[in-house]
């Protein structure tokens, strides 16, 4: 049963993904505006789930690339994802059926439907990540350590870059990374589709529908005047790890990303206690005191304490009032395969994945 | 003897002061806020000469002013100029168009149209396409007649400003020296949507800005006071009135800072929360380094997404005039009586239970007729008390970064409704002329310069590039009137920019302020 998203559910899957996105995927607004603009220009943003597609269907991930600051001046043509579609189409003499996000959290779950909808087609309910994460080679349709081949990349000036047999994911992510800076700092990305079939096998499922319930769950508790975070963690099968106050935030620049520690002491069940994040664009690990009780992939989720919507690494600021949120990763984040991509290793962390329950 | 006067229009009250060179209060007067607001600052003025017949006031040498002209004009979308906007940034921003998400009736209110061009650039100074001039020129054409006052954005405009300003003069060419321009690199910050909107905002309030300075010299020519005139702006620092008249955007925000910084000066801390309590309303704000913090996210005016600079304030229903009523059990707020107060009051004769009523039924205020409150139940009063106690405790706790008590400034007509003991402070100061303190960080505001930009590393190193911002921001502070001796930065921030490799581009953004040059 497909379904056609309205205005109001874009607001909720954007709050949603939001909470999903871990901190990262950059800053919602743009995203769900541009995909509000669809909506008003008289086309549908329609979701379908893998379900009630054919199995040799063809679904092509796309996302955007790129500095969430750049994304803040240059707000793209518009049509970059469509045109993706289109060249993918003509590229490999195949007629593509939907398209699939490859993250869920900020602009990037809303890339793929803008797409999809100035073509008439639908959006996958389904992503490559269930949260969001910093690299092309997180993507769970690529754990298998193929890298999809080929891949498109495409900027406002309607430049197209087509990379063939990178290799290994994280190669692409290197070679793509650098092209994407000399586009000027955000790009366009499609990858090879995938066939329904197999991605039954590799993609998340219904996690836009989880993001809308995440959503609605945060916009209903404000209109009972309940409490969101109790909300949050209902539909998500989330458990509140600490909430407090945020009392320091150290942010280092390396190698193309945002690395830095969030430090908070604790409020209310959680009173006099220290508490840190480290961060790499997206929440990584969370201690109480030296102990950890939350490690990626688990998702590590920060909202306000008091609205439960969702705070982004880039506008954590000291003296916010924060409740952090672990949410269990998605079984396919946690198998060996998968945790050699995004697991604590894949950051660069000493440390090995423990999931969310035993820390409790 | 120099002296300075400091004029701020709050909800309920407009309030002047005369300081003198030693920034020591000789003169006040409080009176109600109009409507007009013009006719209110004239009253304000009026009484403060009349109550003070030996005032000189061939020595007031500069007059400053906090208005609520422009907020109250984008607020009731009145006396707005009509808008038209180039904006330089085709292809690469054609997904989102300008006005968007704008409240109907404010962007019919401006006529706000529209005209992308070809232009703009990359994070990195590159030039993303040439500027289409051609456009622009067909652009000014059609908007010859039908516009008051011209915006311009353009892509990535903070790093090289350059497209906008050629933009802006060929409009100029075409619609004559009259028209005012607003460019956005002057006005916001790296953000496209946000920093256009607060362009557009700020060219439709030119006429607005006019009209308040034009009344601010009128009212003073008056009283034959020769002075140079300031606006404070959002930041708690002044700018000159010709640049106010360019700038009328950032003066929307200035009433909360004013007693945020007029906090600091009378008591001479620096770091301390600040309780603003007024008629209606409580602000809460927190005063770093003598400024007052300033808030991180996107602002909200009148229904438009903005990015520039205001306090980071919480603000709670308790104030002066805030009903009290134990009917379905204790309700404090948020109905208040405001400026009515000397009329609806129990304390001055009227009906209606508040908490300047509870105040006095406390011994801890003395005004009005405290027989009129003789009669509330003592444990009443003390439950109240806890009741305002809790709310205010609450507030400061939130905004404080520290769990360390930290000193509360009082200020604000209302505030003898605040209990005086209050938890998580160091120390509770009222300090004298508490009820007066917006006029006088009207009057003793700095002038202030800020720059932020997106710094290409691929030329300069990081140092220089912050080396480079701090001149740059000093530079502005004494174009704003900031006597250069005493120009310092007060802030620098740094964001690099994530996914792009080290050192090719950071966000970095300095402010400094200094003295009046006087």
């Amino acid at each position: 049963m497909s379904w056609k998203l309205t205005r109001d559910d874009i607001e909720r899957i954007s709050i949603g993904a939001g909470i999903l996105g871990t901190g990262g995927g950059g800053n919602p607004y743009r995203g769900k505006v541009k995909a509000a603009l669809e909506l008003a220009a008289g086309r549908t943003i329609e979701i379908v789930s893998l379900d009630e597609l054919p199995d040799d269907a063809l679904v092509m991930p796309i996302g955007g690339m790129g500095a969430p600051t750049v994304g803040l001046e240059k707000l793209q043509r518009g049509d970059e994802g469509s045109r993706l579609v289109q060249m993918m189409e003509e590229l490999l003499g195949v007629k593509i059926a939907a398209t699939i996000p490859i993250e869920v959290g900020g602009g990037n779950s809303f890339a793929p439907m803008i797409a999809a909808a100035q073509l008439g087609l639908p959006t996958v309910d389904a992503d490559g990540m269930g949260r969001a994460f910093p690299e092309w080679s997180m993507i769970s349709f690529y754990f298998d350590g193929v890298a999809p081949s080929p891949i498109i990349m495409t900027d406002p000036l309607d430049r197209k870059i087509v990379l063939e047999n990178a290799g290994h994911p994280r190669q692409l992510e290197r070679i793509a990374r650098a092209m994407c800076v000399q586009m000027g700092g955000s790009a366009h990305i499609g990858d090879r589709p995938i066939p329904v079939k197999r991605l039954r096998e590799v993609a998340i499922p219904n996690t836009l529908t989880l993001a809308y319930k995440i959503g609605d769950a945060v916009m209903g508790a404000h209109e009972k005047g309940s409490s969101p975070i109790e909300a949050i963690c209902g539909v998500s099968g989330g458990t509140v790890l600490f909430s407090g106050k945020i009392t320091d935030i150290d942010r280092r620049f390396e190698r193309g990303y945002n690395f830095g520690c969030v430090r908070m002491l604790g409020s209310d069940a959680y009173q006099g206690q220290e508490a840190s994040i480290d961060l790499q664009n997206e929440f990584l690990i969370f201690r109480i005191g030296d102990k950890v009780k939350a490690i990626v992939p688990d998702l590590i989720t920060m909202v306000d304490s008091e609205r439960g919507l969702p705070i982004t690494t880039e506008v954590v600021r000291y003296g916010l009032r924060v409740t952090l949120i672990g949410i269990p990763a998605p079984k396919q984040l946690t198998t060996p395969q998968a945790l050699e991509a995004v697991g604590p290793a894949a950051f660069g962390y000493d440390l090995p994945y423990m999931p969310l329950e035993t820390l409790l | 003897m120099k002296l300075r006067l400091g004029i701020d229009v709050g909800g309920t009250n407009t309030d002047a002061v005369i300081l003198d060179e030693k920034a020591t209060l000789i003169a006040r007067f409080k009176s109600p806020t109009t409507s007009d607001v013009s006719s209110g600052i004239r009253n304000a003025l009026n009484g403060l000469v009349q109550n003070n017949p030996d005032l000189d006031l061939s020595a007031i040498k500069f007059a400053m002013l906090g208005t609520t002209h422009c907020t109250n004009a984008v607020l009731e979308r009145r006396n707005l100029n009509k808008v038209g906007l180039v904006r330089v940034g085709a292809p690469s921003t054609l997904a989102i168009k300008p006005f968007v998400e704008w409240p109907d009736d404010l962007r019919e209110a401006i006529d706000g149209r529209y005209v992308i061009v070809e232009g703009g650039f990359e994070y990195d100074g590159q030039e993303t396409r040439p500027l289409d001039e051609a456009a622009v020129r067909a652009a000014a054409e059609s908007f010859r007649g039908k516009v008051e006052s011209v915006a311009v954005s353009g892509a990535f405009s903070p790093v090289d400003p350059s497209h906008e300003q050629r933009a802006g003069a060929i409009l100029r060419e075409v619609l004559g020296d009259e028209i005012p321009i607003t460019y956005s690199y002057e006005i916001g910050s790296v953000g496209l949507i946000e920093r256009e909107n607060a362009a557009i905002l700020n060219a439709a309030l030119v006429n607005a800005a006019k009209v308040a300075a034009g009344g601010f010299q009128e009212a003073l020519a008056a009283h034959g006071i020769d002075a140079r005139l300031f606006f404070s702006q959002n930041d708690g620092t002044l700018m000159a009135l010709e640049y106010a008249i360019r700038y009328p955007i950032l003066t929307v925000a200035s009433g909360p800072t004013n007693s945020i910084r007029g906090a600091a000066f009378l008591s001479g801390l620096q770091d301390a929360i600040v309780v603003d309590v007024g008629g209606t309303s409580t602000d809460v704000g927190i005063l770093v380094k003598g400024f007052p913090r300033e808030s991180s996210i996107a602002v909200d005016v009148a229904g438009v997404r903005t990015n520039f600079r205001t306090p980071d304030l919480l603000s709670i229903a308790v104030g002066g005039g805030t009903r009290v009523t134990n009917d379905n059990g204790l309700q404090i707020g948020p109905a208040s009586v405001g400026y009515r107060l000397l009329t609806e009051g129990l304390i001055f004769g009227g009906n209606t239970l508040t908490l300047s009523d509870i105040a006095v039924a406390d011994k801890r205020a003395s005004f009005g007729d405290p027989s009129k409150v003789a009669h509330l139940d003592a444990d009443f009063v003390k439950q109240v008390t806890e009741e305002v106690r809790r709310m205010c405790e609450d507030a400061v706790d939130r905004v404080k970064t520290s769990a360390a008590p930290m000193p509360i400034i009082l200020v604000g007509g209302g505030s003898v409704v605040i209990p005086q003991d209050l938890a998580g402070a160091s120390q509770v100061i009222r300090p004298e002329n508490y009820d007066v303190a917006n006029a006088i960080g009207a009057a003793i505001a700095q002038c202030s310069g800020e720059i932020e930009r997106v710094f290409s590393l691929q030329e300069m190193t990081r140092d220089q590039a912050i080396e480079l911002a701090k001149k740059l921001a000093i530079q502005e502070a004494v174009q704003a009137g900031a006597d250069e001796s005493t120009v310092q930065i007060i802030d620098i921030q740094e964001v690099p920019l994530a996914y792009l490799p080290t050192n090719s581009a950071t966000r970095i953004r300095v402010r400094a302020a200094g003295d009046l040059a006087i």
